[in-house]
């Protein structure tokens, strides 16, 4: 390896220069750690700052740059240079300049712990070199051939990938091919369109980039993307096969409909599902089932199974449509027939809107809202219910009942992942796939593994066919990330990834049972075997390691550690206490710099370092600092718990439990218990910064100075 | 190589369109009109129904653009002209007046010695700024910008003085860019339906009746009120809060369509208010609950409430008697005509695409009829939630990148 020449770099604009000393801090600094270049610029951001970085990079072979000037959530692309060169950002401007006091000793001392952490810091990192699975598969395996699967298939063929898809019944389409028609799309939005399958199912097929396999299950998945290893089988005969990325679309089921016993299911053959309604409608052979004659009075019954807490407690989004597009048919084909919709709400979003409109103008259809109570069976159905348009107990004598089942997803264990983490995706919910759904809907917690259509959350046609796109996109872009050697969202374009060293691994297990993302498999023997390519790159397992044998190129045990030695603790007769901060960089890091633009002032005894997610802080920081006289140490992270923020899904929740062994740790350093603190901050509480610092400082000042200081 | 994919709008479909285009390896650029991305959501204080900040996904959305090679962004830019066919478009940017260019450091400076104050468009005009102003904490990119209207500009010329980085030019005149592009998305949004529109409704009749989307500015810690819902009459706390449901939406003489996410936001603002004043009463008159999939249990949440009442009838008139508001509504479960006094009357107002002049529109004006392989993405195709608009611009991306 190389010999480090570092130079360092000092903004002293935006009250950096008005704030600190910047001579005595360069002097300070230099003294310690030698760097080879030290230059001040009153504002570093403008050409001729980078000008001079780059021109010093070149003349005197700098293959490191430690840049004091504003947080490095901004200018990114200003102070990026060779890849090759290392660059650290030390925030003085929000962290000091626009949140302490100016010219006062305690600032000076901060914006020099700074500079040190930043400098000591990048003398104990490396460039990352990337991961790249041997010889990256491009090809994306589509799990289901239903209207999910087939869409994701197509789409991804348009866009130039090979697909192989995987269907186990004989024939493709899925649901669909049961449909007589779909819910109109188009204006005016009045009569039932016809389906899309028929043609989908042509256009895949003339797709010569698409590899069908019909009648055929997954045996078992292992790998990672780019090298996932596929076993399939087809009536006893396996295949293998290599995939970069896989979509699941395998869909959804009915609700069980004998679950539902007030609804009388199993009583009578003329109380039927959808399911039933829809198949005899495609039929062309609508009739009662028990006599075979028209039906003269038909109920539709919202809601069989979902919006109930005792069922299935969430909206299964289709039924109303469904049963709108239903009572049509029959409006259509039957002059005289009476039709009744029971409902809790019309759902009917956005242009559905419309065709239900239309619907309220039929003479011959009723919808009302209410509760069913029970369906009497005695020759006919009589359909008793709670009316709350009626107010009272209403009776309808039906000749047919046909319950609006609601949708439960597939099991996504038919992946069959060879995983240490169990063979499908995990479940946020009611079986639904885990994600940050709002706002990174295909975020999977099996990389490179995306949920589509009614696998992910329970959906029509149209919104599943747009899910498809949206899944496939997802595979197509792991597939080309893993190629680059870079991580997927969050941190994409990440190329570090953890190394383990094995000699020193005592096979606790801790590593492959945190990762969120099931990264890591095991042998027999418990001994944990990395898929680099399905890292996320958060350091959970660095976090968890006690063994402290987990590191990243560019952020280790080794590289934090030194962070927190390099910082000056004054002696306990100073009076002066040191506070450590652990700060995650997704939300509360960009907080605090809000603070600082608000320029809203907090204790200055803070010293702040950045962690990829608060579960990747190992134990042994926490020992380093207490050793190294910081009197409190606080983690800030995001919230966890069912609506979890934490951007690696159970990253705060672990710190919270391994908070436990801390208090251990403490208890045998006779120390006590407030010296270690965790906190949940959200990215637009930077108000609430002042107060968690300065009251933080106030309680370590009553318990008391570290008796390790200067020891 | 492909020429770049250009998306057009720079809201959460735009942003999110054109990230994960970048992210597969394409070269993407982002066009948006006002000084900052993000958007609507940008504004909203909370998501439903996690009720949490849309700053937390976005920032890992600007990180995202702010370390990837392949994106870059314009705003203050708008579309000029558009030619060409699938595969091989031109498209003419016009860049408003750069009066603050990228010199600035977002010092701050400048704002002290500002004489000038302007509406905030942020927060939709229920407070002031400087006519230079940062438009808000998150900005991306975060840099002020002039108010070209207000600012006095030569005449004044006091913030070029105090601008020690050249960041300000008031004689900065617009300019064009010119740009081959291989595929065009357009996320370009919507809009509240106008209030002004629904004058039954009392809006613009008193200052206590007010929309869903100013409710969201009052209940966040930016916003005019620092975050205290206050009665914009008089400052005073509400302790009765109706809000009414399709206000615009499911109306054939306003919008014949429902807006999708109206019923999950005034649960989401229902529970703000009684989470602001736990004395306080909320009332919501709708047609239909709209809360699908796994919201149900949100509305769930609310129907614990006591201090949360749901009431099936139609809010069809407001009334001011002697300076007070009144709430005619049908009351269905009761089958009486209801009339009920409140101090603060939330209007939820729907979904409108956003106009886009160089295409054909389709259904009353959303995108979902393009021709000449356009991709429309998000709001602009149809009224969706923030979840199924990041799914559709996700699937928008897979079709811009296509052969």
């Amino acid at each position: 390896m190389t010999e480090k020449m570092i130079g360092i770099y000092i903004c002293t604009g935006c009250d950096i220069g008005n704030c600190i000393d910047v001579q005595k801090l360069c002097d300070g600094v230099s003294e310690e750690y030698n760097p080879d270049v030290v230059q001040t610029r009153p504002s570093l951001c403008h050409a001729a700052g980078p000008d001079l970085i780059k021109n010093d990079i070149k003349e005197k072979d700098l293959n490191g740059v430690v840049i004091g000037a504003c947080s490095h959530r901004f200018h990114n692309k200003t102070f990026s240079f060779d890849k090759e060169i290392l660059t650290e950002r030390v925030n003085l401007r929000e962290q000091v300049a626009w949140s302490q006091e100016a010219r006062n000793e305690d600032t000076q001392m901060l914006a020099e712990d700074l500079m040190r952490m930043g400098l000591a810091k990048i003398k104990s990192i490396l460039n990352p070199k990337p991961y790249i699975p041997e010889d990256p598969s491009k090809n994306i395996l589509v799990l289901g051939g239903g209207i999910s699967g087939i869409t994701a298939a197509i789409e991804g063929a348009k866009a130039g990938y090979e697909i192989i898809l995987i269907e186990k019944e004989d024939m493709l389409g899925g649901w669909s091919n049961n449909l007589f028609k779909q819910i109109p799309l188009e204006p005016p939005f009045q009569e039932p369109q016809e389906r899309i399958i028929s043609e989908k199912i042509l256009e895949l097929q003339g797709n010569k980039n698409i590899h069908s396999f019909l009648s055929t299950n997954i045996e078992k998945i292992s790998g990672e993307p780019g090298n996932f290893k596929v076993l399939l089988s087809k009536s006893g005969e396996q295949t293998s096969l290599k995939a970069g990325a896989i979509v699941l679309a395998t869909g959804w089921k009915p609700y069980d409909a004998n679950k539902l016993t007030h609804l009388s299911y199993n009583s009578s053959q003329d109380i039927i599902t959808n399911i039933e309604f829809e198949k005899m409608a495609n039929d062309g052979n609508i009739r009662i089932p028990s006599s075979g004659k028209d039906p003269k009075s038909v109920v539709f019954i919202q809601c069989a199974g979902s919006r109930d807490k005792g069922h299935l407690p969430y909206c299964s989004n289709y039924c109303c449509g469904t049963s709108l597009k239903q009572a049509k048919y029959l409006l259509n084909i039957f002059p005289e027939t009476n039709v009744y919709i029971i409902y809790k709400d019309i759902r009917t979003p956005g242009h559905y809107e419309e065709f239900y409109k239309h619907l309220q103008n039929e003479e011959r259809l009723f919808l009302t809202k209410g509760d069913v109570r029970e369906i009497n069976v005695n020759g006919g159905l009589e359909v008793d219910f709670q009316s709350d348009l009626f107010r009272e107990e209403i009776r309808i004598d039906a000749d047919l009942v046909v319950l609006a089942m609601g949708m439960t997803p597939s099991n996504s264990e038919d992946l069959n992942l060879a995983y240490r983490k169990g063979k499908g995706l995990p479940e946020l919910k009611y079986s639904f796939p885990d994600s940050h759904f709002i706002c990174f809907p295909y975020e999977s917690r099996r990389t490179g593994i995306h949920a589509a259509g009614t696998a992910r959350a329970p959906m029509d046609i149209p919104s599943s066919m747009e899910d498809a796109g949206g899944a496939m996109l997802k595979a197509i872009q792991c597939v080309e990330a893993t190629g680059r050697g870079e991580s997927v969202h969050p941190r994409s374009g990440d190329q570090s990834w953890p190394e383990l060293y094995m000699q020193r691994c005592t096979d606790c297990k801790r590593c492959t049972e945190e990762c969120p993302f099931g990264s890591y498999d095991e042998t027999e023997s418990g001994t944990p075997l990395p898929n680099p390519a399905r890292c996320r790159r958060c350091g959970i397992c660095l976090g968890a390691c006690p063994e402290r044998i987990i590191n990243f190129s560019n952020f280790s045990i080794n590289s934090v550690s030194e962070m927190i030695r390099a910082v000056h603790v004054p002696d306990e007769f100073e009076e002066k206490p040191r506070i450590l901060a652990f700060v995650c960089e997704n939300d509360a890091y960009p907080a605090f710099d809000m603070a600082g633009l608000k320029r809203l002032k907090y204790s200055s005894f803070v010293r702040i370092i950045p962690v990829r997610c608060i579960g990747s802080i190992n134990k042994v920081w926490i020992s380093d600092a207490l050793s190294q006289g910081f009197d409190g140490i606080i983690q800030i992270g995001c919230k966890p718990g069912d609506d979890y923020q934490c951007h690696y899904i159970h990253g705060s929740e672990l710190t919270e439990k391994r908070g436990e062994n801390i208090q251990e740790t403490l208890d045998k350093m006779m120390l006590e218990s407030e010296r270690i603190k965790t906190v949940f901050l959200e990215i637009n509480e930077y108000d609430k910064i002042p107060d968690i610092i300065n009251d933080y400082v106030e309680e370590i000042e009553l318990v008391g100075m570290n008796p390790f200081k200067g020891m | 190589m492909r020429n770049p994919i250009l998306v057009i709008g720079g809201g959460i479909s735009g942003i999110t369109t054109a990230i994960e285009i970048a992210e597969v390896g394409h070269e993407v650029v982002l066009v948006e009109k006002l000084p900052y991305l993000g958007g609507k959501v940008i504004k909203f204080h909370e998501y439903f129904p996690k009720l949490c900040p849309p700053y937390c996904g976005l920032e890992i959305n600007f990180k995202r653009i702010r370390e990837n090679p392949r994106i870059k962004y314009f705003t203050s830019s708008t579309i000029e002209k558009i030619s060409g066919d699938k595969g091989d478009y031109q498209a003419v940017i016009r860049h408003e007046a750069q009066m603050v260019n990228n010199n600035c450091t977002a010092c701050g400076a400048c704002v002290d010695v500002c004489p000038v104050e302007r509406e905030n468009e942020y927060n939709y005009g229920l407070d002031k700024t400087k006519a230079i102003y940062l438009p808000h904490e998150l900005a991306f990119p975060f840099k002020f910008t002039i108010d070209e209207n207000a600012c006095k500009k030569q005449a004044c010329s006091k913030c070029v003085e105090v601008c020690d980085y050249n960041a300000i030019h008031l004689n900065a005149i617009p300019a064009t860019t010119d740009l081959k592009v291989s595929s065009l998305v357009f996320a370009t949004g919507w809009e509240p339906y106008d209030a002004n529109k629904l004058e039954i409704l009392g809006f613009g009749k008193h200052p206590d009746i007010i929309t869903n989307v100013m409710f969201e500015r009052f209940t966040a810690p930016n916003g005019p009120t620092g975050g205290k819902l206050l009665r914009p009459s008089n400052g005073e706390t509400p302790q009765n809060v109706i809000f009414v449901q399709c206000a615009g939406s499911r109306d054939e003489n306003h919008l014949p369509y429902c807006s999708a996410v109206c019923c999950s936001a005034s649960l989401k603002h229902a529970l703000k208010v009684r989470e602001k004043n736990p004395e306080a009463k909320a009332r919501i008159f709708y047609i239909d609950l709209r809360v699908t999939g796994r919201n149900e249990d949100f509305l769930n949440k609310v129907k614990e409430d006591e201090g949360i009442e749901l009431i099936k009838g139609k809010a069809g008139k407001i009334e001011i008697e002697n300076n007070e508001i009144y709430v005619i509504a049908e009351d269905i479960a009761s089958g009486r005509r209801l009339k009920t006094k409140a101090d603060l009357v939330v209007l939820a107002t729907g979904i409108v695409p956003s106009a886009v002049e160089s295409i054909e529109n389709g259904t009353e004006g959303f995108l979902d009829q393009l021709q000449n392989g356009y991709i429309a993405s998000g709001c602009a195709k149809r009224p969706m939630d923030v979840s199924a608009s990041l799914k559709d611009a996700t699937a928008a991306a897979l079709k811009a990148i296509q052969l």
